[in-house]
């Protein structure tokens, strides 16, 4: 994964960069899978590997698939993701061990969960019985994410045909008068 | 890509189970890995794949844009609309509980019933986006 990512860095063809970048979503997915999160590796796989990838694909169709060359002036930048790393790895020097069975992500609502998720709801499959009924509020915020980033991706360039058709008979009108 | 022969087959092959393995996913999503979310996904791929093989316009042909909005739509609305019917049945909001005489059905089938709302939602806008990205009309 890592030389995933410094290989997208460097890129400057950005076709190759978003295969790259689907490359790194399967190796993820790869990761969860390990970490036995199958439901995460499922939708990494799905929309991380798949769908972005092809929506990435139609956007270069639509833009170019070259990144112009930045002007060097990296080091101020670079000196600011180091810092950030910095704190980011210093601050995971806190959390317990991976597993631990005392880690206070497994002592507070996750035993509930676990334990009421067959009486509750008579599912094996803890994580769709969280997802849609005990976080059910979540899901509905999530699902109409999704709806409002459709309904604005057809609001901006959906319609921008449209009108321009409209327009294109009145412009020669003009241009014959 | 019109003309690939190899490229045309094999997707008309695989289209299909591409799309039964979706509504596996959506429906087996609570005894196994998968839901709304995922299934979604697949399904909008399989219209993708066809897309890609056949040309959009064939495609719109498949999947008209009032359809795919109104998959979008519906989508949501019967989610929401689950959790208005658990208040008015006497629970909260999003209860399921009071769907059915045995709280454990109506669980179940609150679930099932807004899981199937997270997969039109989410492959309704997969289309549309992905359509609309393609130079076509959403």
């Amino acid at each position: 994964m890592a030389v995933t990512a410094l290989a997208l860095v460097r890129l400057r063809n950005l076709f190759a960069v978003v295969m790259l970048a689907g490359v790194f979503s399967l190796l993820a997915a790869v990761l969860y899978v390990v970490l036995d999160a199958v439901d995460v590796a499922f939708t990494e796989a799905a929309v991380g590997a798949g769908i972005t990838t092809v929506l990435m694909l139609g956007t270069l169709a639509l833009t170019t698939s070259d990144e112009k060359a930045a002007p060097r002036k990296t080091l101020a930048p670079l000196l600011l993701v180091v810092a950030t790393g910095a704190v980011l790895i210093y601050g995971t020097m806190d959390m317990p061990r991976y597993g631990d069975p005392n880690a206070p992500i497994h002592s507070h609502v996750a035993p509930y969960y676990l334990t009421r998720t067959g009486p509750d709801t008579g599912l094996p499959n803890v994580v769709t019985a969280v997802l849609a009924s005990y976080r059910g509020y979540d899901t509905l915020g999530e699902v109409a994410v999704i709806f409002t980033a459709a309904v604005g991706v057809l609001i901006l360039i959906g319609r921008s045909r449209r009108p321009k058709k409209k327009r294109k008979p009145a412009d020669k009108k003009e241009a014959a008068q | 890509m019109i003309f690939k022969a190899i490229l045309r087959v094999v997707s008309k092959l695989l289209i299909p189970p591409i799309m039964l393995f979706a509504l596996y996913v959506q429906f087996h999503g609570d005894f196994g890995p998968g839901g709304g979310f995922q299934a979604g996904v697949i399904f909008a791929s399989a219209f993708i794949l066809y897309a890609l093989i056949f040309g959009i316009d064939n495609a719109r042909k498949v999947a008209p844009a009032w359809a795919t909005r109104t998959l979008l739509s519906l989508g949501l609305l019967l989610y929401a609309s689950v959790g208005v019917a658990g208040i008015l049945l006497g629970g909260n909001f999003l209860d399921y509980s009071v769907l059915a005489d045995n709280p454990v059905i109506g669980q179940h089938l609150g679930i099932t019933l807004i899981e199937f709302g997270v997969g039109a939602t989410v492959s309704g806008a997969m289309i549309t986006i992905f359509f609309i990205f393609a130079h076509q009309d959403g």
